[in-house]
C-alpha cells in the first residue's frame, strides 16, 4: 500500500492502542486508586501546602465553578499585562515590541480559554518570556482546568445522591502532575532530539550557500510544542505552527504530534467507562465520536488527494495538485488527516495552510468545529457531548413516553433549559458575529479605522466569506486554527473574536457542570425495566441525530454561502 | 470568590516555578545532548556554517537544484504561506506563470512531469525538501549547465533521497541544501 496512507492508518492505530491503558490510568488517578505514579504524592502535598489548599475539602458544583472562575480571572489579568509590557520584561533576545491592548486582549483570552487563535506571529509578536511564562503556562492550566471541570461531571454521573463532588484543586493539580507534565517532558525530549530548538538563544544570522544574509528564529520551542499538542491547545512557537520545519521536523515528529494531540481526548472517554465501571457507555460514546470523525475525514482525504482541478488543467503532473500550503515531508494525505483531527478536537494546530485547502476540506473543517464534540478538546470535548446526551435523553424519553432519566437521575425542565441554552449558544455566536462582520465589510468597507474592512480578506468571492465564517467558528469552538488570508490583527477582529472566546469557553463548561451538579443532588432511581437505556447503539444513534440536527442544520445556510458555493463553482 | 483568591494566587505562583522555570530549563539541559545541542542543527560547507538542516534556503541560480516557491522568500526570521484559495484567479495566474518560467529554464522536460510542489508555495515558506520527482526533473538542466552526466546526477539524487520512515510511513524526500552541497563537492572532485 501507498506509504502515505499506511502512515495515517498506523498513526491512528497507535493512538487507539495508547488511549485505552491511558484511560484506565486516568480513571484510577481520579478515583484515588493505586497507580505507579503515586510516588509523586509527597510532591503534590508540597504544592498544596505552598498554595494553602486542602485537597480533601469537598466542594459542590458552585464551589468548583467559583474556583475555576477566580483562578481564570487572575490568569487573564496576568496574561494581559505581561503581553502589553513584554518589551520591558527579560528574555527578549530578538527585541520584539509590546503588544497593542486589543491584540493583548485577544491573545490573553485566546490562550486562557484553550483556543489559541493567534493574531500575531510567534517570531515577532511575542518574547521568550511571554511564550514560556504566559502562553505555555496557559497551555498547561487551561487544559487542566477543563479536565477538572469534566471530572466534576464524571463524579456527578457516578454518585447516587450527593451535594458535593470532590475538590477542584485536587482534580486540577493531578491533571498536571500525573499526565500533562510527564507526557510533555517525554514529547519535548523526543522533539529536541529530532531537531526542534530547545535553548534560549535568540535569532541566528547565517550566510547561505548563495551568499544571502538571513536570520533564523529559534528559542526554547520544544517544551511549548509538546504541551501545545498534549493539552489540545494548538498555539505554536512559530508563525507557521507545525508546518514550520523546526516545530515539526520530520515524519516521526508528525506521528508524535498527531498522537499527542488526540490521545488524551480519546483516553478521557475510555476513562469514563473505567471510572463509572460502565464500560458499555464509553464504547457507545467512542463509537459515535469515531463515526463522526470518519464522516469528516473521508471527504477531506478524497478532496485533497484528488487535488485542484484548475491546476490539473494547466497540464502538469496531476498528482498532488493540492500542494499549495503543504510541506513535502508530510505530503498531502497526512496533512489532510491532521486537518480533520485538529478541527474535531479543539487543538487548532496546523501543519498546512488552511486557507489553501480544497473547498470540500474547508466545509469539513468548519462542520467539525461546528459539532465540536467528536473526541473534542481535553475535557471540553466530553462536556459538549454531555449536553447533547442530555438533550437526546430528553427527546427519546418523550418519544417513548418514559420519564427521561440519565444515570439514575431525572432530567427535568431546569436541566433541559440549561442544556438548550448551551447548545444554541454555539450557532448563535458564530452566525451573528459572521453576519456582523459581513455587514461591516459590505456597507462600511472604507470606514475610518486604522485597518479598513475592505482589506480584511485574503481571497475574493465565496472563499473570502469562508475566511470570516472560519475565524468566528474557530473562536467559538475554542479551536484556534485560522484561514491565514484573513487579517485578524485589528481592533474589529481582536475584539469580536475575544468576546466570542469568553462566552464560548465558560458557558459550555459551567452548563454541564451545573446540570451534573443539580442531577447528582436528586433522588437516585435504580434502573428498572422502564428505564431508557443510554448505553445502547440505538441511543448512540439518537445522540448522533441530535448533534447533526443542531450542528448541521443550523449552519447549513452559512456553509452553502461559503465552501459549498466555492465547491460547486470549481471547474 | 474571596475564599478562592488567595489559594489561586499562591497556586499560580507555584505552578509558574514548576511549569515555566523548571520544566523548560530541564528540557533545554537534556537537549544539550541532542544533535545541535538544542540550538538547531546547522550544516557546514568548507568550514563555514551555511544554514540549518531543517530550514530551507533559496537557490536562484539554475546551476543548483531549486527549492519550492516561498511566500516569505526563505527569510527564516518569520514563516508563512501564501494563504491563497484554490479558486482565486490571481493565484491561478501565478501558478501558470510559475509553470511557464519553469519550462523556459528547463528546456526539454515534459510539462506533464512537473510535480505540483515546484509551482506551489509551501505552508511554512521554509520547506527544506523536495520530493524525489521534484529533484529529478531538474537534473537535465543542472547537468547541462555543469557539464556532468545526467546518470551521475540521478545517482546523486538517489543517494540523497531519504526514504519513508522505516520504509513504510510517509513520503520520501530530498533535502535541497544537502543535495546542493554534494553537488558542489562533486565538481571539486
Amino acid at each position: 500500500m501507498n506509504t502515505e496512507i499506511t502512515g495515517i492508518i498506523v498513526t491512528y492505530g497507535i493512538t487507539l492502542l495508547l488511549s485505552i491503558p491511558l484511560g484506565r490510568y486516568i480513571a484510577k488517578v481520579f478515583a484515588g486508586e493505586k497507580v505507579w505514579t503515586d510516588f509523586l504524592k509527597p510532591f503534590e502535598k508540597l504544592i498544596y501546602r505552598l498554595s494553602g489548599i486542602d485537597p480533601t475539602e469537598e466542594m459542590n458544583w458552585k464551589g468548583h465553578m467559583k474556583a475555576l472562575l477566580t483562578i481564570s480571572s487572575l490568569w487573564l489579568v496576568y496574561a494581559f499585562f505581561a503581553l502589553i509590557f513584554q518589551d520591558k520584561l527579560p528574555l527578549n533576545p530578538d527585541h520584539n515590541p509590546g503588544q497593542t491592548p486589543d491584540l493583548a486582549f485577544n491573545t490573553a483570552i485566546s490562550f486562557l480559554v484553550n483556543c489559541n487563535l493567534q493574531d500575531y506571529s510567534g517570531e515577532s509578536g511575542v518574547t521568550y518570556f511571554t511564550q514560556i511564562f504566559v502562553l505555555m503556562f496557559l497551555h498547561f492550566v487551561s487544559a487542566a482546568s477543563a479536565i477538572a471541570a469534566m471530572m466534576v461531571v464524571y463524579k456527578g454521573m457516578k454518585e447516587k445522591s450527593v451535594t458535593t463532588l470532590g475538590n477542584f484543586w485536587d482534580f486540577f493539580v493531578k491533571s498536571i502532575t500525573r499526565f500533562l507534565l510527564p507526557g510533555a517532558v517525554l514529547i519535548a525530549i523526543i522533539l529536541a532530539f529530532n531537531g526542534t530548538p530547545a535553548s534560549y538563544k535568540g535569532k541566528d544570522t547565517v550566510i547561505t550557500m548563495q551568499g544571502d544574509t538571513t536570520q533564523v528564529s529559534r528559542g526554547p520551542a520544544a517544551a511549548m510544542i509538546a504541551i501545545k499538542h498534549l493539552g489540545t491547545n494548538g498555539g505554536g512557537w512559530f508563525g507557521a505552527n507545525s508546518a514550520h520545519p523546526f516545530e515539526c521536523p520530520n515524519y516521526l515528529t508528525y506521528m508524535l504530534e498527531m498522537i499527542a494531540q488526540v490521545v488524551i481526548p480519546i483516553a478521557l472517554i475510555f476513562a469514563l467507562g473505567f471510572y463509572l465501571k460502565k464500560k458499555r457507555i464509553a464504547y457507545v460514546i467512542f463509537a459515535v465520536m469515531t463515526i463522526g470523525m470518519f464522516m469528516f475525514l473521508i471527504p477531506t482525504l478524497q478532496a485533497e488527494i484528488k487535488g485542484n482541478p484548475a491546476i490539473e488543467h494547466m497540464g502538469i503532473n496531476p498528482a498532488n495538485t493540492a500542494m499549495e500550503g503543504k510541506e513535502v515531508r508530510f505530503g498531502v494525505p497526512a496533512t489532510a488527516y491532521w486537518s480533520t483531527v485538529t478541527t474535531i478536537i479543539s487543538t487548532g494546530s496546523a501543519n498546512g495552510a488552511h486557507d489553501s485547502y480544497m473547498p470540500m476540506t474547508t466545509a469539513m473543517q468548519l462542520m467539525a468545529m461546528m459539532a465540536n464534540c467528536f473526541y473534542g478538546g481535553c475535557g471540553a470535548g466530553f462536556l459538549n457531548y454531555y449536553i447533547f446526551i442530555i438533550i437526546a435523553v430528553f427527546i427519546s424519553g418523550l418519544m417513548v413516553g418514559r420519564t427521561p432519566e440519565f444515570m439514575g437521575h431525572k432530567v427535568e425542565a431546569k436541566e433541559m433549559k440549561i442544556a438548550s441554552i448551551a447548545a444554541l449558544l454555539h450557532p448563535f455566536l458564530i452566525l451573528s458575529f459572521t453576519a456582523l462582520a459581513s455587514y461591516v465589510l459590505v456597507y462600511h468597507p472604507d470606514i475610518h479605522w486604522a485597518f479598513q474592512p475592505k482589506n480584511w480578506l485574503g481571497n475574493p468571492g465565496y472563499h473570502g466569506f469562508s475566511e470570516m465564517l472560519y475565524q468566528n467558528t474557530s473562536a467559538a469552538a475554542n479551536n484556534g486554527s485560522a484561514m491565514g488570508g484573513l487579517t485578524g490583527n485589528n481592533i474589529f477582529w481582536n475584539v469580536t473574536t475575544g468576546i466570542i472566546l469568553l462566552f464560548s469557553r465558560f458557558i459550555p463548561i459551567i452548563a454541564p457542570v451545573a446540570i451534573a451538579g443539580i442531577m447528582a443532588q436528586k433522588k437516585y432511581i435504580p434502573e428498572s425495566a422502564g428505564t431508557l437505556k443510554t448505553d445502547t447503539g440505538t441511543f448512540g444513534l439518537m445522540t448522533m441525530a441530535v448533534i447533526l440536527i443542531i450542528a448541521a442544520l443550523a449552519f447549513f445556510p452559512a456553509l452553502a454561502l461559503g465552501p459549498l458555493a466555492e465547491f460547486f463553482s470549481m471547474k | 470568590m474571596k475564599k478562592y483568591l488567595l489559594p489561586s494566587l499562591r497556586l499560580t505562583a507555584v505552578l509558574l516555578v514548576l511549569l515555566c522555570i523548571i520544566y523548560p530549563l530541564f528540557i533545554a539541559a537534556v537537549a544539550k545532548l541532542a544533535p545541535g545541542g538544542g540550538d538547531g542543527v546547522t550544516v557546514t560547507y568548507k568550514g563555514k556554517i551555511v544554514g540549518y538542516e531543517n530550514i530551507g534556503q533559496d537557490f536562484k541560480s539554475d546551476k543548483y537544484f531549486q527549492p519550492r516557491p516561498s511566500a516569505v522568500g526563505y527569510n527564516a526570521a518569520g514563516s508563512g504561506a501564501s494563504n491563497k484559495g484554490p479558486t482565486n484567479p490571481d493565484y491561478l495566474k501565478s501558478v501558470q506563470a510559475a509553470i511557464d518560467t519553469f519550462m523556459v529554464h528547463n528546456p526539454g522536460v515534459n510539462k506533464t512531469d512537473i510535480p505540483a510542489e515546484l509551482v506551489t508555495a509551501s505552508a511554512s515558506g521554509l520547506d527544506p525538501d523536495l520530493s524525489p520527482a521534484g529533484a529529478k526533473i531538474q537534473v537535465k538542466r543542472v547537468a547541462a549547465l555543469r557539464h556532468i552526466s545526467e546518470q551521475d546526477l540521478m545517482k546523486l539524487v538517489d543517494e540523497h533521497t531519504e526514504k519513508a520512515l522505516l520504509g513504510i510511513f510517509g513520503p520520501a524526500k530530498v533535502n535541497v541544501l544537502k543535495l546542493n552541497i554534494a553537488l558542489d563537492e562533486m565538481k571539486t572532485n
